[in-house]
C-alpha cells in the first residue's frame, strides 16, 4: 500500500501524471474509484481484493480526460484493457502511465512494450470460482442451460450497468440506441433482454479482457460475466488469440487463417 | 407432429449459394418447400443477430450458406464470417439454443444439386426436432 | 386507527387467505444472495431478517415493462385498443419497509399530478400494502433525514412492527387495512401494552433535507457537480432500484399494420435519455445528468409536486458500482 501511494505521489511530484486513478476504501465495505490530483491525497489509494471495478473505463470519460494526462492504478485486469484499448487505436502511446499491481509491488510502466513484457509474464487464467461456474454450465444439457440463463436474463432490469463498467464498451453508440429500426427491444422484457446480452458478449468477442467487472457491477448478480469470458476463452481455445496482450496484434474476429476450424460446416 | 412442417430460413450469399439454388430450380431439380431464402451481399454480412430474429419470429431452423472457402467474391468475407459463426455457435450453445437448428454450409454456384440436399436433410433434421417452441415462447411472453 | 397484535405464524396464515383469494403477494425472499421482492409462491421463502431489499417494491406498481395499448390497421383507419383494466390481479404488497411505503405518495404525485394515468391509477387501487418496521438498518439508511422513520406508517394500510420473539403490533391504518382484519378477525390479539418505539431501529439524521432543498436552487452551475460526479459510470442501477424514480421510454413494437405501445423504465443517468434527433445532447456530459438525478429528487420535485423525490432506503448506495453514496455527496455538496 505505502509503495502505490509513494509511486502516485511521485508521479503527481515529478508530473508525470496530473490524476492518478485509483481505488480507495469507499462506504459499507464498498471500493470507490478516485481521481488523485494533489501528492497529499495519495494516502487515500489503496489495493484489496475487494477492487473488482476495472480504471480503465475512465479512460474515455470527457470529464476525466479534462483533468489532464492520467495514471491508472492498474490490476492485471486493468493492464489488459489498456493494451486492448491500444489495440483499438483508442488510446496513443503517451497517454497514460500505468502502476501496475503485482504481489504488492507497484511498477510505473509508461511504453507500451513495458505493459507488454508485464502481461505476458502474468498468468491470465480466470478466477477458479469463474471457471468453475462455466464448467458447471457446461455440463448441464442444453435443457437446463436454456432453462437456466432464462431464469437469470429475464430477471434483468437493463440499467446497463454491465456496459457502463466495461472499459471495451467505450461506443458513444451502442447498438441497443440504434433505432431506425429498433434492433435490439428496448424494453426489460425476456426477449429484449436475452438479445441485449447475447448481443454483448459477441461484441465482446475476442476484445474481452476477462476482468468480470460487468457481473460485478450487476445490481441483481446475474452471472453474465461468465457470457463473456465463454467467448474469450473459446477464441482463445480455437484461434490461439488473447485480448489485451499486445498492442500490434489482429483482432480474432477481424482476423482469419485459412485453416480455420470448420467441423461444424457441410 | 406428423402434421409438422418446419419452417426453414436460408440467410444465403449472392454470388455462391444464391445462384447455387437457382441451379437447383434451373436444373428441375426438386426440394423441400420449406426454405424462405434471404440473400445477403457476402456471408459476412450476415449477423448473428439475423439468426436470433428468425428464430423469435417463428423460424424452426435456419441454413447459413455461402461461398467455399477461397471462393468469395469479397476474397475473405466467409474467412471472416466462419470466425463469427464459429464464436456465435459456441455461445448459442451455451446459452442453451438448440444450435442442431443452424446449419451453416458452403455452397457454390455449380452446386444446385448440392442445395437440395441441405434442405432436404436440414428440413429432415428440424422435423424430428419439432418445432423450436422454447424460443417462440420465449419470444412470446415478451409480446403478450 | 387502531390497534391489534399477531404472532409470526398467524402472519403467515393471513398469506395464505390472501394467496387462495388469488391475490398476488409481492414479498423478500432470498435470491442467491440477495434479498429481493418477488411475487410469493411458497411462504417458505418469505424472509423479513433483512435489512433492505436489493430493489423496491416499485415494479408492482409501475412495472418494468408495461403495454399501454395495442394498436391495427383496418383499411385507410388505425384502431387503437386501450389496455383492458378490468383483468389486473387485487395485489398486496407484504414486507416493504416504511420508506418503501412512503415512496408511494411521491410516485404517484408523478402519475396522478394534472393528469390521471388510469393503469398507475387502477393498479394503486388494487394494492394494499403490509409493511413491516424496521428493527435494524445500516450505513446506508438515511430515512430520518428525508422525514421518514423505521415506524413510518404512511402509505401502509397495515403495518407491523416486531415487539418480542413472533409477536408483532398491527397497526390498522385505512379501510384496506380494515378489510385485511375483517378477513381474518381471528387471526388478530388484542392491542399489546408495549408502544413500538423502543423496538425500532436508531437511524442516525445525517442531513437536514430542506437545507439541502434550498442550496441546490442556486447550484446549477455549481463546480461540485463536475468534481463529485467523476466517478459516476452513467448506468441506471440507482434509478432502477428507486422505489420514486419514475421516468420512462415509450416504445411502440410491431409492425406498420399491427402492434402494441409499451411503456418501459428509463434512467436520467443514461446519456441517451436527453439526446435530440438532432443529435445534440443537452446533458451532453455524466456530471450533468448526475445534477439531474440530486436536483430531481430534491429540488424540482419538491418544488413542483410538494414531494421529496426520495425516502432514504439508501438502495442507489448499495446498487452502485462505482459507490457514489448518496449520503456523503449530499454532506460534501452541503459543505462545497
Amino acid at each position: 500500500m505505502e509503495a502505490l501511494q509513494k509511486s502516485a505521489r511521485e508521479a503527481l511530484e515529478n508530473h508525470k501524471a496530473k490524476v492518478i486513478i485509483g481505488y480507495s476504501e469507499g462506504s459499507g465495505g464498498r471500493m470507490r474509484p478516485i481521481f488523485v490530483q494533489s501528492p497529499a491525497e495519495a494516502e487515500k489509494l489503496t489495493w484489496n481484493d475487494r477492487c473488482t471495478q476495472n480504471l480503465a473505463v475512465y479512460i474515455a470519460k470527457p470529464e476525466v480526460q479534462k483533468l489532464g494526462k492520467p495514471a491508472l492504478v492498474a490490476p492485471l485486469p486493468v493492464l489488459r484493457a489498456v493494451l486492448q484499448l491500444a489495440s483499438e487505436n483508442q488510446i496513443k502511446e503517451g497517454d497514460l502511465l500505468v502502476l501496475a499491481l503485482s504481489d504488492g509491488r507497484v511498477t510505473e510502466l509508461s511504453q507500451f512494450s513495458e505493459m507488454e513484457e508485464f502481461v505476458a509474464k502474468t498468468p491470465t487464467h480466470l478466477a477458479s470460482k469463474d471457471q468453475e461456474a462455466i464448467e458447471r454450465l457446461e455440463k448441464m444439457t442444453p435443457q437446463e442451460r436454456w432453462q437456466y440463463w432464462q431464469s437469470e436474463l429475464t430477471r434483468c432490469f437493463k440499467c446497463y450497468a454491465c456496459r457502463a463498467a466495461c472499459p471495451m464498451c467505450y461506443c458513444s453508440r451502442c447498438t441497443v440506441e440504434c433505432n431506425q429500426p429498433q434492433w435490439i427491444p428496448v424494453p426489460a422484457h425476456p426477449l429484449g433482454n436475452w438479445e441485449w446480452h447475447l448481443m454483448r458478449a459477441m461484441h465482446l468477442a475476442g476484445r474481452c479482457v476477462s476482468c468480470g467487472a460487468c457481473g460485478d457491477a450487476c445490481p441483481l448478480d446475474i452471472p453474465i460475466h461468465l457470457l463473456t469470458m465463454k467467448v474469450e476463452a473459446d477464441i482463445h481455445r480455437e484461434f490461439g488469440s488473447q485480448a489485451g496482450m499486445k498492442v500490434q496484434s489482429e483482432h480474432a474476429l477481424s482476423s482469419f487463417k485459412v485453416q480455420d476450424k470448420e467441423n461444424f460446416i457441410i | 407432429m406428423s402434421e409438422f412442417e418446419p419452417k426453414i430460413v436460408a440467410f444465403v450469399c449472392n454470388w455462391c449459394t444464391y445462384a447455387g439454388a437457382d441451379l437447383t430450380g434451373t436444373s428441375r431439380i426438386k426440394y423441400a418447400p420449406n426454405v424462405r431464402i434471404v440473400r445477403f451481399p457476402c456471408t459476412g454480412r450476415i449477423d448473428f443477430m439475423l439468426l436470433l430474429k428468425a428464430f423469435s419470429q417463428g423460424a424452426d431452423g435456419i441454413i447459413v450458406s455461402g461461398c467455399h472457402p477461397n471462393d468469395c467474391h469479397y476474397t475473405s468475407g466467409n474467412f471472416h464470417a466462419r470466425r463469427r459463426w464459429m464464436a456465435f455457435r459456441n455461445l448459442a450453445e451455451f446459452m442453451g439454443i438448440e444450435v442442431e437448428r443452424i446449419q451453416f454450409s458452403w455452397v457454390s454456384a455449380a452446386e444446385g444439386a448440392k442445395w437440395a440436399d441441405l434442405v432436404n436433410s436440414t428440413v429432415n433434421r428440424v422435423r424430428e426436432l419439432g418445432p423450436y417452441d422454447a424460443y417462440r415462447q420465449m419470444a412470446a411472453s415478451s409480446w403478450q | 386507527m387502531q390497534k391489534r397484535s399477531i404472532r409470526r405464524a398467524q402472519i403467515n396464515v393471513l398469506l395464505e387467505k390472501l394467496l387462495s383469494l388469488h391475490q398476488v403477494i409481492y414479498a423478500p425472499q432470498k435470491l442467491g444472495n440477495q434479498v429481493d421482492f418477488a411475487p410469493l409462491r411458497d411462504l417458505q421463502d418469505l424472509t423479513l431478517d433483512h435489512i433492505q431489499t436489493v430493489r423496491s417494491a416499485k415494479a408492482a406498481l409501475f412495472p418494468p415493462v408495461e403495454e399501454l395499448l395495442r394498436y391495427q390497421r383496418a383499411g385507410v383507419e388505425t384502431e387503437l385498443q386501450d389496455r383492458d383494466l378490468t383483468n389486473l390481479a387485487e395485489q398486496v404488497l407484504f414486507g416493504t419497509r416504511p420508506c418503501d411505503a412512503a415512496a408511494i405518495a411521491p410516485l404517484s404525485a408523478v402519475f396522478t399530478t394534472d393528469d390521471q394515468d388510469a393503469i398507475f391509477a387502477r393498479r394503486l387501487e388494487r394494492t394494499t400494502v403490509i409493511s413491516v418496521s424496521c428493527e435494524r438498518s445500516d450505513g446506508d439508511c438515511f430515512c430520518t433525514s428525508v422525514g421518514v422513520g423505521p415506524g413510518d406508517s404512511r402509505g401502509s394500510d397495515l403495518l407491523l412492527t416486531r415487539l418480542q420473539d413472533d409477536e408483532y403490533l398491527a397497526e390498522i391504518l385505512t379501510a384496506k387495512g380494515e378489510a385485511l382484519l375483517q378477513l381474518a378477525p381471528e387471526l388478530f390479539g388484542p392491542e399489546p401494552a408495549e408502544s413500538k418505539e423502543a423496538h425500532l431501529a436508531k437511524v442516525q439524521k445525517r442531513f437536514d433535507w430542506e437545507a439541502l432543498h434550498d442550496k441546490l436552487a442556486g447550484a446549477f452551475d455549481h463546480p461540485f457537480w463536475l468534481r463529485t460526479a467523476l466517478a459516476c459510470l452513467g448506468c441506471g442501477a440507482c434509478a432502477y432500484v428507486c422505489p420514486v424514480c419514475s421516468c420512462f421510454d415509450i416504445q411502440d413494437e410491431g409492425s406498420q399494420k399491427k402492434g402494441r405501445r409499451l411503456r418501459s423504465w428509463d434512467s436520467c443517468g443514461l446519456a441517451l435519455f436527453t439526446l435530440h434527433a438532432s443529435g445534440h445532447n443537452p446533458r451532453s456530459i455524466q456530471s450533468q445528468r448526475w445534477r439531474q438525478r440530486m436536483m430531481h429528487k430534491f429540488s424540482y420535485m419538491p418544488d413542483q409536486l410538494q414531494q421529496l423525490g426520495c425516502v432514504g432506503c439508501g438502495r442507489c448506495s448499495r446498487a452502485c458500482p462505482a459507490d457514489m453514496n448518496l449520503i456523503e455527496q449530499v454532506e460534501n455538496f452541503l459543505f462545497a
